[in-house]
């Protein structure tokens, strides 16, 4: 029994090295100068230049216009996470609260139309996506980035089936006490989703800031590029210099993971509740 | 349904106008969008365009380099669902057996969770580069004369283990969840009948899981089709020479890239009716067949 313990914790220690040591080397490594990782490959262990490379990172300037640096594309990148998740529950709650809870004769079409969206992501009709942004005047805009993006029901299926498993004595009893539809939503259901509407949250806020595609294709106006997307352009910088800057890339790639990662490791158990409840 | 339900004519309307407008503006008008241009030809400068009829379908399935990233779809994404689903599957019956460390495994193993697609193939790039990537010299010093800029299996490889990689984290979540609502009560009882800790897991916890498991494979070729795309447009761009693009991909390029906007939408539509097809499949054939 004791021995089979100890496989167990083996594996599982394989596991968590697997999945973590790539992250450790490119933390590991963005500390070094790009002399040292050039001439020695990536580092296995920290060196001295944390707060050289980071700074640079952060706060220099550069790209094509030489006006972006890690701060403002971690700003807008932040700004997609928290549009698009804030933006994707204001609108589902609402619209899950009207398919659930009213009766009306074109529900269960708009229901329809709603989640055949599901079927679709974004990324089988980019192009006609992007004409239609663009038509909309919207590249190049915060709007143009988050809007389309929260053109697909995810949310809105989720708070569907956590409404749909609210007891019905609930409604009864806030009926009888004279609660109309909006008293209803703003007092009882709203408090009852507090876990789920965090949860989502999370979710949702991690799916934002982890956006590629839709960015690359909305943004030439380098003011508007997020961390996620900037990494690419740090791709193409590397082919250009001399000494290839190893460090800064991959120190804006370890910047481009930590918020979310943040956001998941402190939040954890909202986050797996959410996801697990998701599933139903 | 519910039975107990408010009337109002107007304010459910009201409710969901905003998710409606949306998913019409953003959805519904692209989607025809594509539809449409999959039937038209536009000239080189987007000035006319013509009604060809299915030309479009005809050209895309009767070329090769699509036939080829079909292939290269299905295997990648077999793989990736395979791979990653058997590694997540292993640690979450490892961690759910475990008494002491549990919550720190679970701390370490969600960590992956929250690294877009992109961001991991961005590490990919650096650690399977050709001069500074430890994972580079591992395989030349195994006599693997390693080179993803040229060997399309070595590319294939770069991206399904980034692809896996990225995906082991959410399968686990998943997996020990369900594990673990598993009623104690099956467990002892499997116990007791079963010693054989591996006949116990085939025959009794295997397919209890299987709901989760179902949904797991859904989960994880919808990941491979679609969300690899930030894993292969930062580690090979399809290449070489196209080996490694996915159908996804590959609308990406011709149409934005490429500039083959008929095409283009053409790919875009047969992945709709793919995507569509797969649903049904799910719905109807394998949900059947899995006991609950």
């Amino acid at each position: 029994m004791h021995r089979i313990k100890l496989t167990d914790h083996l594996i599982l220690i394989l596991g968590v090295l697997f999945l973590l040591l790539p992250i450790w080397v490119v933390f590991a490594s963005s500390t070094h100068r790009p002399e040292t990782i050039l001439n020695q490959g990536l580092q296995f262990w920290i060196g001295d230049y944390f707060l050289e490379t980071y700074s640079a990172v952060l706060f220099d300037n550069t790209g094509f216009t030489q006006a972006v640096n890690a701060v403002l594309m971690l700003k807008n990148s932040l700004i997609l996470g928290l549009g698009f998740s804030v933006g994707k529950i204001l609108i589902s709650t609402i619209a899950a609260y009207a398919i659930v809870y009213f009766r009306f004769p074109a529900g269960s079409f708009f229901f329809w139309i709603i989640f055949s969206s599901l079927l679709l992501p974004l990324e089988v009709r980019i192009i006609p996506s992007y004409e239609v942004v663009s038509k909309l005047g919207m590249l190049n805009s915060y709007t143009g980035l988050i809007l389309p993006l929260i053109a697909s029901a995810t949310a809105t299926f989720f708070f569907r089936q956590f409404y749909k498993s609210v007891p019905e004595e609930i409604l009864e009893a806030a009926r009888i006490d004279g609660a109309g539809p909006f008293r209803f939503f703003v007092d009882i259901l709203l408090p009852l989703s507090k876990t789920m509407i965090a949860a989502i949250f999370i979710i949702m806020f991690v799916v934002g800031w982890n956006q590629y595609l839709w960015p690359i294709l909305m943004t030439t106006d380098e003011s508007y590029f997020t961390v996620v997307m900037g990494i690419k352009q740090i791709l193409n910088d590397l082919e250009g210099n001399r000494i290839p800057q190893y460090n800064k890339a991959l120190a804006l790639s370890f910047l481009a993971m930590l918020p979310p990662v943040m956001v998941v490791l402190i939040f954890q158990r909202w986050f797996v509740k959410g996801l697990v409840e998701s599933e139903k | 349904m519910k039975r107990q339900q408010f009337d109002s004519f107007t304010l459910p309307y009201l409710l969901i106008a905003p998710q409606l407008a949306i998913i019409f503006i953003f959805f519904v008008w692209p989607a025809a969008q594509a539809v449409y241009q999959s039937f038209m030809l536009e000239d080189p400068f987007g000035l006319a365009s013509q009604f060809v009829g299915f030309d479009n379908f005809i050209e895309v399935v009767s070329n090769e380099h699509y036939a080829r990233s079909a292939i290269f779809t299905a295997i990648f994404s077999g793989l990736v669902a395979f791979l990653s689903m058997a590694i997540a599957l292993l640690l979450a019956v490892k961690a759910d057996g475990i008494l002491h460390g549990q919550s720190a495994y679970k701390i370490m193993l969600t960590w992956v969770y929250a690294v877009a697609p992109a961001v991991a193939g961005m590490m990919g790039v650096f650690l399977f580069d050709r001069s500074i990537g430890p994972l580079n010299h591992l395989f030349n010093a195994t006599g693997w004369p390693f080179n993803p800029q040229l060997d399309v299996f070595d590319a294939s490889v770069t991206v399904i283990l980034v692809s896996v990689w990225k995906q082991i984290s959410v399968n686990f979540i998943y997996f020990l969840a369900g594990l673990q609502s598993i009623p104690r009560a099956v467990r002892e009882a499997a116990l007791i009948d079963c010693r054989n800790g591996f006949r116990r897991f085939w025959t009794v916890t295997l397919p209890l899981l299987a709901p989760t498991g179902f949904f797991v494979l859904v989960i994880n070729i919808t990941y491979a089709f679609f969300e690899t795309f930030g894993v292969i447009d930062t580690m090979t761009r399809g290449a070489p020479g196209g080996g490694t693009a996915t159908l996804v991909y590959k609308v990406y390029q011709d149409g934005f890239l490429g500039a083959d906007i008929g095409g283009s939408s053409a790919q875009s539509v047969i992945l709709m009716i793919l995507v569509l097809g797969l649903t049904i499949v799910q719905f109807r054939v394998i949900e059947k067949r899995i006991h609950y």
